[in-house]
């Protein structure tokens, strides 16, 4: 046994070697715990598998005007709109400032193709898929999409107008490849 | 801690000396639920319900683990293996519908004993921890609920599991983030319907450990009683073992009673059809509603349509569905009155039927469609939860003028029994 004397010898601060000792181990303790929470939390992200399902391609040459079809992207449905004129002048008729969630329709879509309104079919309150794609389905009280979980309105540009959503439907990122043709993601 | 006339643990038998030294969980369960732990003389049977929340808290594990040993927890067969339990198995329909009511059946065991705790203020000094770890399995068993309704994979599964978990999209910021880290995914996949069953078979098992917790905390101060009175002496108490051992019994005998007229005779009334439809990420079922047990909170989700201050909707929504239980854990300090139960309290009385009214109307907007006069009613309801506990507890707590009280356990008995008796003899 070390006597008082020998743990204290050559110390004038009052730090001993063994407090250095004490919380040296306890610190590389606590950053190999940390190494080891790292990748226990990690591994509940998305996989690599989950994520290679990053694009899809869209033929959209059988969409009249007025229709709309359904289709999907990483698994989540996407609404590809083909808007008539009247549903364009009616998103651009709008205010901005009565907006909650404020964009434009030519910010909602592609110079040119200001037409083809392409957006996730996943409502912005809790993900429910709204209704207005299909013919003959509730398009809400301003005539886009509406989402029968909970209430939200959306307009011709997919803005929300009237419910909980915080946020317009969300545009993926996508470009056209051809005259008919989409490449989401 | 146990009062100082409960009986002593003596074992006679050698072998049960022999164990006492090594190891005393005879010790243990003998001062627990045995002869060895006194409880006040008068509970009625809404005592009954936390032992009936034991019981059916071991139904859903015993079934559960051994439906866990015919289902499958990957999407692409999920659905068509519990309809292999459903048709293939033997007594397969019989344990899985079992485990679907036995969890409507907890739940229904556990309000009661929450409204029991309510009435009678079970969750005052001394025993909040009490109620606190109540307020814990509460929220675990609402955890566990979800994403054991998930594990089938139809298209409320489906839908359930996308709204739940969107409500953490709801938080600034970090919220996408934390919903992908949720589900492993974009939206409820193999990855989400894997960890959902993984810790649906774990956290039966924490509520068992914080079960433990709440008795522990219970058995310190010894069970409430419906007047509120503590005991004083010996007098006032009987010991659990054989009173309430076969009280409960008798309890244990009715709820098994309707559990299985429930399981035999109407075993889907409580779910909803549109589960036994496969699920399908490109369709949203035309009226989604959670388990009947989380109707009254969902309405208060639903309540929030509007912007206001600098916080949207949503956020408003899910702020309030999680405040609306948080607020239980503040409940012992919100309610400042000494007197504990109900019968004593007549202004407060008032008020608690009115809030069961009132969860049982949320309960009713939660199921509507978010329309009017639906939205309006869960305004309103929304509003008088909050007020309840924020607003009118603390006030009534302060002005109310409490009845007479008896002044031990014994005499409110015998003063029961004394005009029993008097009404007796004035009819006959």
């Amino acid at each position: 046994m070390a006597s008082e004397s020998e743990l204290n010898a050559g110390i004038e601060d009052g730090v001993r070697r063994r407090d250095f000792i004490n919380i040296a181990a306890v610190s590389f303790a606590g950053v190999g715990a940390v190494a080891v929470v790292l990748p226990l939390l990690n591994q509940m992200n998305p996989s690599a598998d989950v994520l290679a399902l990053s694009t899809t391609e869209i033929d959209i040459s059988a969409i009249q005007p007025g229709q709309a079809i359904k289709t999907s992207w990483r698994k989540q449905p996407v609404f590809v709109r083909n808007l008539v004129a009247k549903e364009i002048a009616e998103a651009k008729a709008v205010p901005l400032g009565d907006l909650r969630d404020p964009e434009t329709i030519d910010q909602r879509t592609k110079p040119g193709k200001e037409n083809w309104l392409i957006t996730l079919g996943v409502c912005t309150h809790l993900g429910c898929v709204p209704l207005g794609a299909a013919e003959g389905e509730n398009k809400g009280d301003f005539g886009g999409y509406f989402c029968p979980c909970h209430g939200s309105h959306y307009d011709t540009a997919a803005r929300i107008r009237k419910g909980p959503a915080p946020k317009n439907l969300v545009v993926p990122p996508y470009e056209f490849t051809s005259d008919t043709v989409v490449t989401i993601g | 801690m146990s009062f100082p006339w409960a009986k002593p643990y003596e074992p006679q038998h050698p072998l049960m000396k022999w164990m006492d030294e090594k190891l005393p969980i005879p010790r243990l369960v003998y001062n627990a639920t045995g002869p060895g732990y006194p409880v006040p003389r008068n509970l009625n049977y809404f005592w009954n319900f936390g032992v009936l929340a034991g019981a059916a808290l071991m139904i859903q594990i015993i079934t559960g683990i051994v439906l866990a040993m015919h289902y499958a927890a990957n999407a692409g067969v999920a659905f068509n293996s519990v309809e292999h339990i459903m048709r293939d198995v033997n007594a397969g329909w019989f344990i899985r519908y079992a485990h679907m009511n036995g969890a409507s059946m907890f739940f229904i065991v556990v309000y009661l004993h929450i409204f029991r705790g309510l009435y009678y203020g079970s969750y005052k000094a001394p025993r909040e921890m009490v109620w606190l770890l109540g307020v814990v399995i509460f929220l675990l068993m609402m955890a566990t609920a979800f994403m054991g309704y998930v594990l089938p994979w139809g298209q409320m599964s489906f839908w359930g599991a996308q709204v739940i978990t969107g409500f953490f999209s709801a938080i600034p910021v970090v919220g996408e983030p934390v919903r992908e880290w949720l589900l492993g995914g974009f939206v409820p996949d193999n990855a989400t319907l894997n960890r959902f069953f993984s810790l649906h078979y774990l956290l039966p098992f924490v509520i068992l450990g914080v079960i433990i917790l709440h008795i522990w905390a219970l058995h310190i101060p010894g069970s409430s009683n419906p007047t509120g009175i503590e005991v004083k002496d010996e007098q006032d108490t009987v010991p659990f073992h054989p009173y309430y051992t076969a009280k409960d019994g008798f309890g244990v005998g009715v709820f098994l009673l309707v559990f299985v007229a429930l399981t035999f005779f109407s075993p889907n009334t409580l779910g909803h059809a549109d589960n036994y439809i496969p699920a399908n990420s490109l369709s949203t079922p035309a009226h989604i509603v959670p388990e009947w047990y989380f109707l009254p909170f969902y309405a208060i989700l639903k309540a929030f349509t509007f912007n206001f201050l600098w916080i949207d909707a949503k956020l408003w929504g899910v702020i309030a569905m999680f405040a609306s239980i948080a607020l239980l854990f503040f409940l012992p300090w919100l309610d400042s009155s000494p007197i504990k139960s109900s019968n004593y309290r007549p202004l407060y009385r008032i008020f608690f039927w009115i809030l069961v009214f009132d969860v049982l109307l949320l309960g009713l907007c939660g199921m509507q469609p978010a329309e009017q006069p639906w939205v309006i009613l869960s305004q309103l309801g929304a509003i008088y939860y909050f007020a309840h506990f924020l607003v009118i507890l603390p006030i009534v707590s302060r002005i109310e003028r409490p009845l007479p009280m008896p002044n031990s356990i014994t005499e409110a008995v015998l003063a029961k029994h004394a005009t029993d008796a008097s009404s007796a003899s004035a009819t006959a």
